[in-house]
C-alpha cells in the first residue's frame, strides 16, 4: 500500500501541498533599528498581514504542460517563486523533483559589468551545469542567441532584448526536467519569440520535460497547455483540462 | 538539441560541487571586476600594502621602532592580516543585499555570498603576501620551516571571518544600520589591535588589567600574533595564542551559522 503511494508520488514533477504565503506588510518596510523599536513600542510590528496565497494545492505530473492563469496580483508570480525555490511558503510545502530552468525575469541574475561570455559561465554555474558542459556547449548558446560579434562586450552595453536572448539560450541549452516560463518572451523581437516558442515546443514534444507556463494571454495558454490552474486573489478557483478552465476564466 | 540520455551528466551532481563551481565563478567575477581597466591591475594588491607600510613606517618609526626589530615587516604583517578581516567582513556584510536580484530569481544557497567575499579577500591576501616576501628579502629575513604553519593560521582566520561575515550579512538584511555601525567598529578595532604598536608597551606603562585583558583576548591580536610568530619572529606560536585563535574561529562560525540559518528564509522579504 505505502509502496504504491510512493510510486504515485514519483510521477509528479511538482507537488504544491496546501501552500499559504503570508507577507507581513508592516515589518516589511522597517529598515532600521530605530523604526523597528518604534514599531515594537506601538505594537504595530506584526499587524497588517497580507495573504498572497491561501491553501493552494495542485500537482503537476511529469511530462505534462500546465498553464497558470489569473489576473494581475492574483498570486501567480508568488506561486512561481515558491516553485522555483526562491520563496519559502509560510505554511504548507512544495515538492519539486528534478532540475528547474526558470525563465522568470530573463537576465535578472546577470552581472552587467561582465561580458556575455563571462555571464554564460556565471549563470551556467547557478543553473547547476558543470564547467565541462558549458565549455562544450558555449558555441550552441552563442549560435542560438545569434550574438557572435558581441560575446566579449560587457552586458551593460546590451539592449534588453539581447540580454533576454542570452538568458534564454543558457537556460534551454539542455533539456531541463522542469521548465518554468513566465511572461518573459515578450522581450525579444518577433523572430526570436518564434524561435523560443519552437524550442519550448520541441521540449514538450519529447514528453519528458514538465512545463509550467504562465501568461495573461489566454490564447497562448490554450494553444500550448494540456491542463490549467486558475488562481484568483490567492485562492485556487479551478483546475482541469485547459479548454474548460480557459472558458471559465473568460466568462468570469 | 542535447540528447536526453546524457541529460543528467550535464548537471552537477551533489550540492557540494555545484556550490564549489558557483563560488569559483563568483570569486573570479570579483577578481575580474576589481582590476578591469586598471593598467597595473593585480600589481595594486602588492603595491597597496607596500605603500601603506612605507607611509606608516616613516610616521611611526620615531615612536615605536626603538623596541621592534624590522619594524616595517612588523607593520605590513599586521596591516594585511587586519585588512583581510576588514575587507572580508565589510564586503560580506553587504553581500546578501547586493545579491538581491540573483536571490529573487534563482534558488541558490545563500551562504555562498558572504563566503565568496571571504575567499576573495583571501586571494587578495595572497597577493599582498608577495609584498611581505619582498620586504623579507629587503631585510634579509630568511623564511624558516615555520612557514608551514601559515595555512593553519589562514584557515583559522578564514573560518573566523566567514562566521563574522555570515552574522553581519544576515544582520544587515534586517537592519541597514549595521552597515554604518560596522565602519566605526572596524576603525576602533584597528586601534585596539597592536598593528603599529607593541602590546608590550601596555605592560611597560602599567595599563590596567582590563585593558590588557581586552587586548589579549582580541581575536585579531591573536591572529596577527600567530602570523608574526611564524613569519617575523620565526618561532612556534604559544599555546595560548593558538588556543585563542581556534576558540575564536569555532565560536564565531557557530554564531554565524546559527544566526544565518535561523534568518535566511526571511531574507527574500527584506531585500
Amino acid at each position: 500500500m505505502s509502496e504504491q503511494i510512493a510510486t504515485n508520488e514519483q510521477e509528479y514533477a511538482i507537488e504544491v501541498k496546501d501552500v499559504t504565503m503570508v507577507f507581513n506588510m508592516a515589518s516589511a518596510k522597517l529598515n532600521s533599528l530605530k523604526e523597528y523599536f518604534i514599531a515594537l513600542a506601538r505594537r504595530e510590528l506584526f499587524f497588517k498581514e497580507f495573504k498572497a496565497l491561501k491553501n493552494v494545492s495542485f500537482n503537476v505530473p511529469k511530462g505534462s504542460v500546465v498553464g497558470l492563469v489569473g489576473t494581475n496580483g492574483s498570486g501567480k508570480s508568488t506561486m512561481l517563486k515558491i516553485i522555483a525555490g526562491v520563496l519559502e511558503p509560510t505554511e504548507g510545502e512544495c515538492v519539486v523533483r528534478g532540475n528547474i530552468a526558470p525563465l522568470i525575469e530573463l537576465g535578472a541574475g546577470f552581472d552587467i559589468e561582465l561580458t556575455a561570455r563571462e555571464n554564460i559561465y556565471l549563470n551556467g554555474a547557478l543553473l547547476g551545469y558543470t564547467k565541462t558542459f558549458i565549455d562544450e556547449h558555449i558555441d550552441d548558446i552563442i549560435d542560438f542567441a545569434e550574438l557572435h560579434d558581441f560575446m566579449d562586450m560587457p552586458l551593460k552595453n546590451y539592449s534588453s532584448g539581447m540580454v533576454a536572448r542570452i538568458a534564454f539560450a543558457i537556460a534551454t541549452v539542455t533539456e531541463p526536467d522542469i521548465l518554468i516560463v513566465d511572461e518573459t518572451l515578450s522581450v525579444g523581437d518577433v523572430f526570436f519569440q518564434e524561435k523560443c516558442m519552437n524550442r519550448i515546443r520541441s521540449f514538450i514534444d519529447t514528453g519528458k520535460v514538465t512545463v509550467l507556463f504562465v501568461s495573461h494571454d489566454i490564447n497562448q495558454v490554450e494553444n500550448l497547455c494540456q491542463t490549467a490552474v486558475w488562481i484568483e486573489k490567492g485562492v485556487k478557483r479551478m483546475e482541469g483540462p485547459v479548454a474548460e478552465v480557459c472558458e471559465a476564466y473568460r466568462n468570469q | 538539441m542535447a540528447d536526453s540520455s546524457a541529460n543528467h551528466s550535464n548537471y552537477v551532481s551533489g550540492t557540494f560541487s555545484k556550490d564549489g563551481f558557483i563560488l569559483r565563478q563568483l570569486v573570479s567575477t570579483d577578481f575580474k571586476l576589481k582590476y578591469r581597466r586598471s593598467i597595473l591591475g593585480v600589481v595594486w594588491s602588492v603595491l597597496n600594502p607596500l605603500l601603506m607600510m612605507i607611509v606608516m613606517s616613516v610616521v611611526f618609526s620615531y615612536m615605536f621602532r626603538y623596541n621592534i626589530e624590522n619594524y616595517p615587516l612588523y607593520l605590513i604583517i599586521g596591516n594585511i592580516t587586519f585588512a583581510f578581516m576588514s575587507d572580508s567582513t565589510n564586503q560580506g556584510m553587504t553581500s546578501i543585499i547586493n545579491a538581491s536580484s540573483l536571490l529573487k530569481k534563482i534558488k541558490v544557497d545563500r551562504f555562498l555570498f558572504p563566503v565568496q567575499k571571504v575567499l576573495f579577500a583571501l586571494v587578495n591576501f595572497a597577493f599582498s603576501f608577495v609584498a611581505v616576501l619582498a620586504v623579507m628579502l629587503w631585510f634579509r629575513v630568511v623564511p624558516t620551516w615555520h612557514f608551514i604553519l601559515l595555512p593553519v593560521c589562514l584557515l583559522l582566520l578564514v573560518v573566523f571571518c566567514s562566521g563574522l561575515g555570515l552574522l553581519l550579512s544576515a544582520a544587515a538584511v534586517f537592519f541597514r544600520d549595521v552597515m554604518h555601525l560596522w565602519g566605526v567598529v572596524i576603525t576602533a578595532w584597528n586601534y585596539l589591535t597592536p598593528v603599529f604598536w607593541d602590546a608590550q608597551m601596555l605592560v611597560d606603562n602599567h595599563a590596567p588589567w582590563f585593558v590588557l585583558a581586552v587586548v589579549r583576548l582580541n581575536p585579531m591580536y591573536n591572529y596577527i600574533q600567530f602570523m608574526r610568530d611564524i613569519v617575523l619572529w620565526q618561532t612556534v606560536p604559544s599555546f595560548e595564542t593558538v588556543a585563542l585563535c581556534v576558540v575564536w574561529a569555532v565560536v564565531m562560525i557557530a554564531i554565524g551559522i546559527f544566526v544565518f540559518k535561523k534568518t535566511e528564509h526571511k531574507f527574500i522579504l527584506y531585500i
